[in-house]
């Protein structure tokens, strides 16, 4: 409901802003007739909403196809690499974040907190070509571009997305493993983890039953919501390695000012992102005793 | 259970943030972080006027050289010395994003305190937008909004990350506001007729300045981020400007064979974001004590 | 291992010094303590903020924090040196020997486990199989008078109330029939009623298990219900220790001496047998305090005192006192007048603040919740109004619809004889100065980032309407009435103890001359001996200008001392409203009759403890009929459950809302408390 709610305010920002741009171009403005963007806003997105539910998201400004037949290839080959990504980065971020967290303060925990953390901060376009520079160039060892053929085996379409993954996931890792951590360091400070050590447990179920347990909980939530922002986010890294995912296709509807695909498109982007944090949230409350049983009180 | 007094209670403050500069100046982190910051600052101010070559005009006859004696990071396909053009590429970036960054914490702490101060109504709508927004990845929001306003002058540049940015500062600060909201000393505030604004700006802000901070010394760091990214798939600042983003757009294609003219805007780049995350995480292990 | 005998001590501490590393530098916080907890014994170790009493719980379990450290003494536990043990040793130690139970229960269980598995827990670690530790669990449950242990291991912890959280830590503790209990701070927190259960509940198992018991608490009432012997701490030094009856009685540490004055009891009142004061300021954790660490605030003291340190001399049959002065210590000097002249209130006058039928309904996701249900009182100038009710009582409500922070559904509130608009947005300048509040939290009661003269002056400026150097001066003038000194004014809250912010909330409702002051638990998060500075202030300020208050406290010693009338709320309806004594001393109400009850005093003796069975009611689904009827243990018949008695003048200036007449009343509890068969399932 609130996804499709808020979906209801995607298109009337970009809307406002299609009619910003041709109120400057009057050049124009016999073709926006011709593909009637020269009616009021409303009009225009009713007739939009009437077409999407009917699956017709409208056509494309410049190649006059459907935009679907564009949105909807591109839109796989970004999720491929998301996941591709997530994979990367989850088990390691998670890890690092629970080590570091162990050790608070201590030389592991600064080493990975720091490292993790200006890695994460540096653009993806930065360790993107850097790691095309160092993997594909200097060593040779994996391709430069990402896109492959249509038919591509599994194995060849994994040595193609590995370099822009690792990219993804280096800037992930730092995120990721930071809440882990702030989740770990809480547990463990916590009433119930005294608890549990002064009833003679050894550490290890401690730390297992106990801190991770409640430390993971809201890391996985907020990890969930991570990978909306990937499948979107990707428009740099698209870019840089020719990928055609739904990030470089956005880019290129607004270059070149093809308003129906540019609109199409980042509405989709934006039912992603809500779809899965809808998803994310049902997993937290299904996790979260408190929210689970709070039905009887 | 009560605090205990101390007599000497102010000078006990004092001591703490004296003990505190000196732990600070004694990290590692920050040190390298400041140099790092300070250096860059410091080639965008002088600019050409310590290059070894002019960055933008100077073109040599020595095409796409590889770094030697003369030319230390070497040229580019113009010419161009690849070191002076590194040196003097920090000005756009250090120019755009922190104005950008400013104009974002602005704008988003204002929202961030209404929202947070009066819930109801207003907080309802604002926020449902603001999510609306967020849902977006940055870099397709900024496109869109690029797209839409035509231009791309830096000014653009720095208008469409500050618009970006604010939601992300507005969620924060509401987050602050909301929690010191609650507090008692609003309330006995509110309770002998203060009026709403002086409530959230005098009362409430300056409970919610460290949070605010921290979120601005983050923020910078995306910004730059942010404008870098832009730049790069030509949404932002254009050439001839010696930026390293644009650096990384002119010489991007032929990589293969001019490693040098990636290689290094690139690792520059990544120094001054590194180096801001160092010094932004010295303050946060120094305060946290 | 050593031999363990019927004779070895429980627990024997000998020397043992505590320190914690603070920004570098070491800092004493136990300072060679050492006292003996025999078996089958309970130790009470009494102290105030700073004194260190949960840090030698923490040392005796091993669970210092990290900047801890134990620079010499010993820790003996059923003949096992505790500071000797590591690993597999202590994790032994934990299991078997040495259990703890301490505040906030709610936190000290984990929310992402079932109950039954965190109990069963305590027992597979003893090496027990697993269905064999759940049926342990079951019985363990049982044990500390769970009904229906079954259902209870199924749920979380956010499931149960604080009372029930709190019998599951010590089902946990006990299981095992540990050598040593340690319960910190166990009740604090908890309600009157549920706390008295709990305290019952321990008491029990101690006899039943000869469990050996260290109690540290700052409340000497709990103490001297619990403890057979008691130890008193101040800066991390035992200053005075012995039976309890003796200590209580007979005390011979002027920190004693002065600490026994600061506690409302029976028969003290504001202006008869006020409370005292100790002088200065507790010292700051791991302070450096040359001679006797009391030396600083003993009117006793000289320079002997301020140089040497005594040592702990007997002073009678297993009583010691760390103290040169001990035979002097009873004469110590007050610092407050024991009697002050208070102006008597005019009754027939007209009342200050009418309240009349106030109600509040709160909606709460699908149901109302009925905090408040037609309660209608007056409240005189210059007096005090004591308000006492649990939780759920309505008695938070009442005071903020009274100012006007919440709206009340129906019913009204005058003040000088004007309506009150019912939000504060609503009303004038004139009325907000007229009412105020003190918070019952001084941390969050003023605004970190300003400093003291600043909130003033403001406060002064929108209140009073004064400005400039007048202001000034009244502030100045204002921070002496509080006893605040002119330095105190340029500091901020964050460098000022508890105490002091307190005062500086005073001051600040005072700023305007206010004719009421809600006092919302002003002191219930402070120390005894700042408690008594607070409450004498307030009664101060009280005789000077006139100024009334309605006086929310969950202590009713401290209620009773500053009242002149009570209210006794429960479920949101006004229950008994009369003079602070005869509420006291009945005739009253059952509820009032069960909670006085329950109440652990110092003087002990005299009330038999009065059950109430099951919990409180919820707000959102108020029982019918008297709502007190599920647990009155002195319910007639089938008209409690049926009708809603009426708020009725059973005498004069008492009003009273049961349907048993007063006359009856006072025969039934003359007699004694209830058989305990009175009370209905609910």
């Amino acid at each position: 409901m609130i996804v499709f709610a808020l979906g209801q305010l995607l298109p009337g920002n970009v809307g406002r802003a299609v009619l910003g741009n041709f109120a400057t171009e009057e050049a124009v403005a016999a073709y926006n007739h011709a593909h009637g963007t020269d009616r009021s806003v409303v009009v225009q997105y009713v007739d939009w909403l009437r077409g999407a539910v009917q699956g017709d998201l409208g056509t494309s400004f410049v190649s006059d196809t459907p935009v679907w037949d564009q949105l909807g290839p591109a839109l796989v080959n970004s999720l491929k690499l998301a996941l591709f990504a997530f994979v990367l980065v989850v088990p390691f971020g998670i890890l690092g974040g629970v080590f570091a967290g162990l050790r608070v303060g201590r030389p592991t925990d600064r080493a990975i907190t720091v490292v993790g953390l200006s890695l994460a901060v540096v653009p993806e376009l930065v360790t993107g070509l850097l790691f095309i520079l160092i993997f594909s160039i200097w060593l040779g060892w994996l391709p430069v571009t990402a896109q492959t053929d249509p038919g591509a085996g599994i194995f060849t379409q994994v040595e193609y997305l590995a370099l822009p993954a690792m990219a993804l996931a280096i800037v992930l890792f730092g995120y990721i493993m930071r809440i882990t951590r702030a989740g770990v360091v809480e547990a463990l400070d916590a009433d119930y983890t005294r608890t549990a050590y002064l009833k003679g447990l050894p550490h290890k179920t401690v730390i297992r039953r106990h801190v991770l347990r409640n430390a993971l909980m809201p890391t996985i939530a907020v990890i969930a919501t991570q990978v909306g922002y990937l499948v979107g986010g990707l428009v740099v890294i698209e870019y840089l390695f020719n990928y055609r995912g739904i990030g470089a296709l956005v880019l290129n509807a607004a270059v070149q000012k093809d308003f129906s695909l540019l609109t199409a498109g980042v509405i989709v982007v934006g039912i992603v992102y809500l779809l899965v944090t809808l998803v994310a949230d049902i997993l937290f409350g299904l996790l979260n005793p408190r929210i689970r049983y709070q039905v009887g009180e | 259970m009560s605090s205990v007094a101390a007599p000497t209670a102010r000078s006990e403050a004092r001591t703490a943030r004296r003990e505190r500069t000196r732990l600070l100046l004694r990290s590692p982190s920050f040190i390298i972080g400041a140099a790092v910051i300070l250096f860059w600052v410091a080639t965008a101010l002088l600019g050409s006027r310590i290059t070894p070559y002019d960055p933008v005009f100077d073109q040599t006859p020595d095409l796409s050289q590889a770094p030697s004696g003369d030319h230390w990071f070497g040229t580019d396909r113009l010419g161009r010395d690849v070191f002076s053009r590194v040196l003097a590429g920090s000005r756009d970036i250090l120019i755009v994003a922190p104005l950008a960054t400013l104009l974002a914490m602005i704008f988003g702490t204002t929202l961030g305190l209404i929202t947070g101060y009066f819930r109801g109504v207003a907080d309802d709508t604002i926020s449902r937008i603001i999510d609306a927004v967020l849902a977006i990845p940055l870099i397709v929001m900024a496109v869109t909004v690029v797209a839409a306003l035509g231009s791309r002058s830096t000014w653009a540049v720095t208008v469409v990350i500050a618009i970006v940015f604010a939601p992300i500062v507005a969620r924060t600060v509401r987050a602050a506001v909301l929690g010191e909201a609650q507090l008692d000393y609003v309330e006995a505030a509110r309770l002998r007729g203060e009026r709403a604004p002086y409530v959230m700006f005098s009362e409430v802000l300056p409970n919610v300045m460290p949070p605010i901070l921290v979120e601005a010394t983050i923020r910078l760091g995306y910004a730059i981020f942010a404008v870098a990214s832009l730049t790069f798939i030509g949404f932002g600042l254009q050439p001839p400007s010696a930026d390293w983003a644009v650096q990384l757009t002119d010489n991007y294609n032929f990589m293969a064979e001019q490693w040098w003219t990636v290689a290094f805007p690139a690792l520059a780049i990544a120094s001054l974001v590194v180096a801001l995350n160092l010094v932004s995480d010295s303050f946060q292990q120094v305060f946290e004590r | 291992m050593s031999t363990v005998d019927a004779t070895t001590p429980a627990l024997e501490l000998r020397d043992l010094e505590v320190a914690y590393k603070v920004r570098g530098r070491d800092r004493p916080v136990l300072r060679g303590v050492s006292f003996t907890v025999g078996r089958g014994e309970s130790y009470g170790l009494v102290g105030e903020s700073g004194c260190g009493k949960s840090t030698a719980a923490l040392a005796i379990v091993r669970y210092l924090p990290r900047n801890g450290s134990i620079p010499s003494g010993s820790v003996t536990v059923a003949g096992q040196d505790a500071l000797a043990l590591s690993g597999a040793e202590l994790r032994e130690f934990h299991a078997r020997t040495v259990s703890m139970v301490y505040q906030n229960p709610g936190s000290a269980l984990n929310p992402s486990l079932r109950i039954g598995s965190q109990v069963a827990e305590a027992f597979t670690v003893l090496g027990v199989g697993k269905s064999e530790a759940e049926d342990r669990a079951r019985d363990a449950l049982a044990r500390v008078q769970i009904a229906d242990p079954g259902s209870v291991m199924t749920r979380y912890s956010h499931q149960l109330s604080g009372g029930m959280q709190q019998r599951v830590v010590i089902a946990m503790a006990l299981s095992k029939d540990p050598s040593l209990l340690i319960l910190d701070e166990p009740t604090t927190g908890l309600d009157a009623t549920v706390e008295a259960e709990v305290l019952d509940l321990v008491a029990q198992l101690q006899v039943e298990l000869n469990t050996s018991v260290l109690f540290i608490s700052h409340n000497l009432g709990v103490i001297s219900k619990m403890c057979a012997r008691v130890g008193i701490l101040y800066a991390g030094r035992l200053v005075e220790e012995g039976p309890v009856e003796t200590v209580l009685r007979d005390p011979r540490h002027p920190y004693t001496v002065g600490l026994l004055r600061c506690v409302p009891r029976g028969g003290l009142r504001k202006d008869h047998g006020r409370l005292d004061t100790i002088p200065g300021f507790l010292p700051s954790l791991g302070a450096d305090l040359p001679g006797c660490v009391f030396a600083d605030r003993c009117a006793l003291a000289d320079d002997r005192c301020q140089v040497e340190e005594p040592s702990l001399e007997s002073v009678g049959v297993g009583h010691e006192s760390r103290c040169w002065h001990h035979d002097r210590a009873q004469e110590l000097p007050r610092v407050e007048a024991e009697n002050v002249d208070l102006p008597p209130i005019d009754r027939a006058a007209e009342p200050l603040v009418r309240i009349d039928g106030l109600t509040k309904v709160f909606k709460q996701r699908g149901h109302d919740v009925n905090a408040l249900t037609e309660v209608t009182a007056a409240i005189w100038p210059g007096e005090t109004l004591g308000l006492v009710g649990e939780s759920g009582s309505g008695k938070t409500t009442l005071a903020r619809t009274l100012l006007g922070i919440v709206a009340a559904t129906s019913g009204t509130a005058a003040l000088d004889g004007r309506q009150l608009p019912p939000t504060y947005q609503k009303r004038s300048q004139e009325d907000l100065r007229s009412l105020q509040i003190v918070f019952q939290n001084p941390d969050s009661a003023l605004n970190r980032r300003h400093s003291v003269q600043r909130i003033l002056l403001r406060t002064m400026k929108k209140l009073a309407g004064v400005g400039g150097d007048d202001a000034r001066k009244r502030v100045l003038d204002l921070a002496s009435s509080v006893k605040l000194t002119e330095r105190t004014l340029t500091q901020k809250p964050a460098q000022l103890s508890g105490g002091l912010k307190q005062r500086v909330a005073i001051a600040r409702a005072f700023a305007g001359d206010p004719k009421l002051v809600v006092c919302d638990e002003p002191t219930s998060a402070l120390d005894v001996s700042v408690q008594a500075a607070i409450l004498n202030l307030l009664v101060e300020l009280q005789a000077e200008q006139q100024v009334s208050y309605l006086f929310i406290s969950h202590d009713l010693g401290v209620v009773r001392y500053i009242s002149d009338r009570i209210a006794v709320l429960y479920l949101g309806r006004l229950m008994e409203l009369g003079p602070a004594d005869v509420v006291f001393d009945g005739p009253h109400h059952p509820y009032t009759e069960a909670l006085l009850s329950a109440v652990p005093t110092i003087d002990g003796g005299g009330r038999h403890r009065i059950k109430l069975e099951g919990d409180i009611p919820s707000a959102a689904n108020p029982p019918s009929g008297c709502v007190f009827h599920t647990r009155c243990p002195r319910r007639i018949g089938a008209i409690c459950d049926e009708t809603e008695p009426p708020l009725v003048q059973v005498e004069e200036n008492h009003l009273m809302r049961c349907h048993i007449p007063l006359e009856e009343l006072r025969t039934m509890q003359a007699a004694g408390p209830p058989p305990v068969s009175a009370a209905p399932a609910s």
